[in-house]
């Protein structure tokens, strides 16, 4: 089976918290070819790792969660799913569900992004669990907020004080 | 004049150009953001790809409405991936002729459909060749010794 996953990382002088390996890794899904290209450089200049998935169940392969499969996830770190919600198959939403329903990755934030701003089904998807869900196309500050939400995920005691973000 | 200031003058004005005239839109200054020196044809990597993934939705999309029986979600799914990558990008006349064809479609209007292909692919072919001009100025300015202006705009 032709692996339909591509990651790609480099190294940065901007890289904050994260040593090299330690790079946020990013889960991107969109069956857009364009869009996962620009997604994923989008999140290389934001200093993370990018793996991509071109649907959905791509995406459960990579993370261990599809049928069949015998999650290990020793290897496996994700910091953030961020997903297009309008995929042949399984859609955005169908993903989110699948990734909460997951004892061992339920905690992983997942962003839903989508061209088309439906209240019913941005509300769908913030009651499904989402971190967020943002209007396409992403630019350079959607991806910056969203790795410093990252970042605080995984530091949540710098500063002192873990707190809640404020949610948009 | 200094020959590299004229063609930076004349790659300003172009783009200056794009962007009056409703070709660009916003979304390809971010695209420009995006490109470095450890990535420096960023730009021109992913327009060649959306003219690439563009001509093969164009081309079924043309095969889609000659059927006998209009399969109108399957021109509905097309004209939405072609319309994710032209915003994607910025192309934003053909996004626009996009947003008609859709409509076209729930409406399963044959003719509405018909007219907006043909509408589309003269954008497509519009803002292709004005991005392949822009490309070949950002080439003239780079071999003559000059750097890429940006912004641009």
């Amino acid at each position: 089976m032709a692996n339909s996953f591509s990651s790609s990382s480099s190294s940065s002088s901007l890289s904050m918290k994260f040593d090299f390996d330690e790079k946020p890794h990013v889960l991107a899904v969109d069956d857009n070819l364009i869009d996962r290209k620009v997604i994923e450089r989008l999140f290389i200049n934001s200093t993370c790792k990018v793996t991509t998935a071109e649907n959905a169940k791509r995406a459960l392969e990579y993370l261990g969660l599809a049928d069949g499969q015998h999650p290990n996830h020793n290897d496996l770190k994700v910091n953030l799913i961020i997903t297009d919600y309008s995929m042949p198959g399984m859609t955005g939403y169908e993903l989110l569900k699948r990734i909460k329903e997951s004892p061992t990755l339920k905690e992983i934030p997942v962003v839903v992004v989508s061209s088309e701003n439906i209240p019913t089904r941005i509300n769908q998807c913030m009651q499904g669990g989402a971190q967020e869900f943002l209007l396409k196309p992403l630019q350079l500050s959607d991806a910056t907020k969203l790795r410093c939400h990252i970042e605080k995920l995984n530091n949540p005691l710098q500063g002192g004080v873990a707190r809640e973000d404020e949610r948009a | 004049m200094d020959s590299v200031v004229l063609l930076q003058r004349q790659l300003v004005d172009y783009t200056a150009q794009l962007f009056n005239e409703g070709f660009l839109d916003d979304q390809f200054n971010q695209l420009q953001q995006l490109q470095d020196e450890s990535n420096p044809d960023f730009v021109v990597e992913v327009v060649t790809l959306f003219f690439e993934d563009s001509e093969r939705l164009l081309n079924e999309l043309a095969k889609a409405l000659e059927q006998q029986s209009i399969d109108y979600r399957k021109i509905d799914a097309h004209v939405h991936q072609l319309k994710g990558s032209s915003s994607s990008i910025g192309a934003q006349r053909v996004q626009k002729v996009c947003i008609a064809f859709r409509n076209y479609c729930e409406e399963r209007n044959i003719e509405g459909c018909q007219k907006c292909l043909q509408q589309v692919k003269n954008e497509y072919s519009l803002v292709k060749t004005k991005l392949e001009t822009l490309f070949k100025l950002e080439q003239q300015v780079l071999a003559a010794g000059g750097s890429i202006p940006w912004p641009m705009q």
